[in-house]
């Protein structure tokens, strides 16, 4: 580890802006925007099944609200979204005192609630959109065998749905890290925060943001293989047999 | 009536940067990405390279951060170019890249990139036979391009616009970040000074959904003239 | 420094304004980050106005040409000025050292100490590492006062970075911050004359080490402009001789 560090000492002599106080900037930045992306993806995943099952129902009530949230969040800029929560809670009366606080008083909270309510509503109509394209004759199969409605959706729709849903949903991912450098606009020292913060301190733009763009350039290519390895796996069986 | 605290005739001149700069955005990203896709379908390899670079790190790198690299570093960079100028040959020119040229300029090359996705799938989606027989007709490469594959292209390629072209619209609230007094910034300012968020954020909100509702209409209109001679069914 | 040469040249050809100019004092325009109150700020009709601003019209008005104000985003100043977006900075801008390697300084028009600012309620008494263990600084981003809670509390205090003092200030009112460092004046105007009894300054006003603190505030402009610079300094000299700057002065920072 001592060796590392001296090596890591050695390869940084030369240069005044990627001190080892610096790159841990970078490193704390990339552990927030790790984080954040990915509890608003799991959170927003777990949000977007009920409600894409919801969104297809046939009673107006039920379908029409989700509609509606979907419209919203998917018609209006995330930064939007993002100024109204983290600015918004502030004035819900008395919120100060409440045990809330504790938790939305940091701007980590805030915008983990925007970014989870942003990533449901493109997750409900990717979701939604899987679950519509189920084929007939697999409903109808289960029907016939007299499973309830929600076995069927348990075991036939759900389970094809994901899968079909797994290229787009990856490309929602990669749009989830990418929307997450706005998360700087709001004091966060993600990955885009420290970028920022480096920059204003040495005026250096290129070294700044060129650094971050490549640490982003590689944290889409991890998103994009594992995307690919799960396609190969779970599609396998969409794929032309008999080979 | 809401109370806007005398922002309503900022609000109404940030909407209309918002919508320039959305439509100024467009076009060049429909310039890059034609360019892109005739690039990748090329048959010179340099071309296909640097097509693919440009397409793969456009889409790794987040919006912002390529704004930002563009709008400071954009600076720096022509500031050494000109200073460089000035005291080699004492030639001094002013060059300014300001924060909407500056947003222009990366949303269009942003877009550029998944617009090129989009022609590329729609020119190999156009019927062979329809180029076979401009050729027939003795027609010269560009006179094919504007009568035939540009026509027939579209028809495919509208539906990805149109998306994309949502995507870009929400995307035009990143320059309030660095600066451009758009929609956003102009309604963020306002929370700020009124301490009420919620108006003009929601006022914002609603905006971007009637532009997008009035583009939704409007694509669809385009639509039924690229499909003219189709058929419903098609 | 090769690879920002060959982006430079690649990023002229994505340049969409060009034009000329020459080197003699001439109407210029002045960048300003507004609102940094009461230094410079806007009136509600959108009118800036401020003490950097007056000052900075009686200068121009000294030395006989005409001054365009540009609104300029702080993180963004330096860089635009050697972009010539404007042709002098005169934005509360601490003259220091890492600055005086970018741009040419002014004779300094000001110089106001820093301070600290909390909520009335706060208990601390002397803003220490120790004291200000676990709480929440907020600075604005890239300025000195950022510099230098970084290195000295970074260690064991969060530290909110803000693009503009209003942000802070809106922050400070929510209840999200602990604790403010800024230049006293600006402190002074937004939390304490604004807000009667909310907030309270914590400790000395705070002017040392001068490798943070440097030497007051200057107008900067680019390096090669000394001539420029000169006709700005003369000025500053006429009008703190002839009383203007201390009528300017005592608008802004003494008791009416």
């Amino acid at each position: 580890m001592e060796s590392l560090t001296q090596w890591i000492q050695g390869l940084l002599a030369d240069n005044t802006i990627f001190t080892l106080q610096t790159l841990s900037y970078y490193g704390e930045g990339l552990v927030t925007t790790v984080q954040l992306v990915f509890l608003s993806l799991v959170i927003g995943l777990v949000l977007a099944v009920p409600l894409a099952i919801g969104r297809g129902s046939k009673h107006r009530w039920i379908q029409l609200p989700i509609f509606f949230y979907c419209y919203v969040f998917r018609g209006t800029p995330l930064l939007v979204q993002l100024y109204l929560i983290y600015y918004g809670v502030v004035f819900i009366d008395g919120i100060q005192d409440t045990w809330l606080w504790v938790i939305l008083e940091k701007p980590f909270v805030p915008a983990l609630i925007a970014f989870t309510l942003n990533t449901a509503a493109y997750t409900t109509e990717i979701f939604r959109g899987a679950i519509k394209s189920t084929a007939r004759g697999e409903i109808e199969a289960a029907r016939a065998y007299g499973m309830s409605w929600w076995l069927m959706m348990r075991r036939i729709v759900l389970p094809s749905a994901f899968r079909r849903a797994l290229p787009a949903y990856g490309n929602e991912v990669i749009f989830m890290l990418h929307a997450s450098a706005i998360a700087s606009v709001v004091t966060i020292m993600d990955l885009t925060g420290a970028a920022r913060f480096v920059y204003a301190r040495f005026y250096a733009p290129f070294d700044a943001f060129l650094f971050v763009a490549a640490i982003y350039l590689c944290l889409t290519f991890s998103i994009l293989y594992l995307f690919r390895y799960l396609e190969k796996r779970l599609l396998v069986h969409l794929k032309p047999s008999g080979q | 009536m809401i109370d806007l605290h005398g922002y309503g005739p900022r609000l109404f001149e940030g909407a209309m940067i918002t919508i320039q700069l959305g439509v100024l955005s467009l076009i060049l990203s429909v310039i890059l990405g034609l360019l892109t896709a005739s690039a990748k379908m090329s048959r010179s390899w340099i071309l296909h390279r640097i097509g693919t670079l440009y397409t793969t790190i456009i889409r790794g790198v987040p919006d912002l951060v390529l704004m930002m690299l563009l709008f400071f570093g954009g600076q720096i960079g022509i500031n050494q170019v000109t200073d460089w100028l000035y005291y080699q040959f004492d030639i001094d020119i002013f060059i300014n890249v300001n924060e909407f040229v500056a947003g222009v300029l990366t949303i269009g090359l942003i877009f550029g990139a998944y617009m090129g996705e989009t022609f590329r799938g729609a020119f190999m989606a156009v019927d062979n036979g329809q180029i076979e027989a401009g050729r027939a007709y003795g027609m010269t490469n560009w006179l094919m391009f504007r009568r035939i594959r540009f026509p027939l292209m579209m028809r495919h390629a509208l539906p990805g616009l149109s998306n994309n072209w949502m995507v870009l619209l929400k995307t035009t609230a990143l320059v309030s970040v660095i600066g451009l007094s758009d929609m956003v910034r102009v309604a963020a300012e306002a929370s700020k000074a009124t301490r009420e968020p919620f108006t003009f954020m929601l006022i914002v909100a609603a905006i971007y959904l009637l532009i997008a509702s009035v583009s939704e209409w409007g694509f669809a209109k385009l639509q039924k003239r690229y499909d003219v001679g189709f058929g419903e069914s098609n | 420094m090769k690879i920002q040469t060959i982006l430079g040249i690649s990023l002229i050809g994505a340049t969409l304004f060009a034009g000329s100019a020459n080197a003699d004092v001439r109407d210029i325009r002045i960048g300003v980050d507004v609102p940094y109150e009461p230094m410079e700020f806007r009136t509600p009709d959108g009118e800036l106005t401020g003490f950097d601003i007056e000052l900075g019209n009686a200068l121009c008005a000294e030395i006989g040409i005409q001054c365009e104000w540009v609104v300029q985003g702080w993180d963004g100043i330096i860089p635009g000025l050697m972009a010539r977006k404007y042709d002098a900075i005169m934005s509360s801008m601490t003259i220091n050292d890492d600055r005086r390697k970018q741009v040419l300084f002014s004779d300094p028009y000001f110089t106001p100490p820093s301070a600290w600012f909390a909520p009335a309620a706060s208990d601390i008494e002397m803003p220490y590492p120790q004291t200000l263990e676990g709480m929440t600084i907020g600075v604005q981003r890239g300025t000195l006062q950022d510099n230098y809670v970084t290195d000295n509390f970074g260690d064991v205090a969060d530290v909110n970075r803000y693009a503009t003092a209003d942000d802070m200030v809106l922050d400070m009112d929510a209840g999200r911050l602990d604790i403010v460092f800024l230049d006293f004046p600006v402190g002074k105007a937004t939390l304490i004359d604004s807000k009667a009894g909310d907030y309270k300054v914590i400790g000395e006003m705070i002017t040392e080490p001068k490798e943070y603190f440097g030497d007051g505030f200057g107008i900067a402009f680019r390096q090669r402009d000394e001539e420029l610079a000169n006709a700005f300094n003369e000025a500053l000299a006429t009008l703190k001789d002839n009383g203007t700057y201390q009528e300017i002065y005592s608008d802004y920072f003494e008791a009416k």
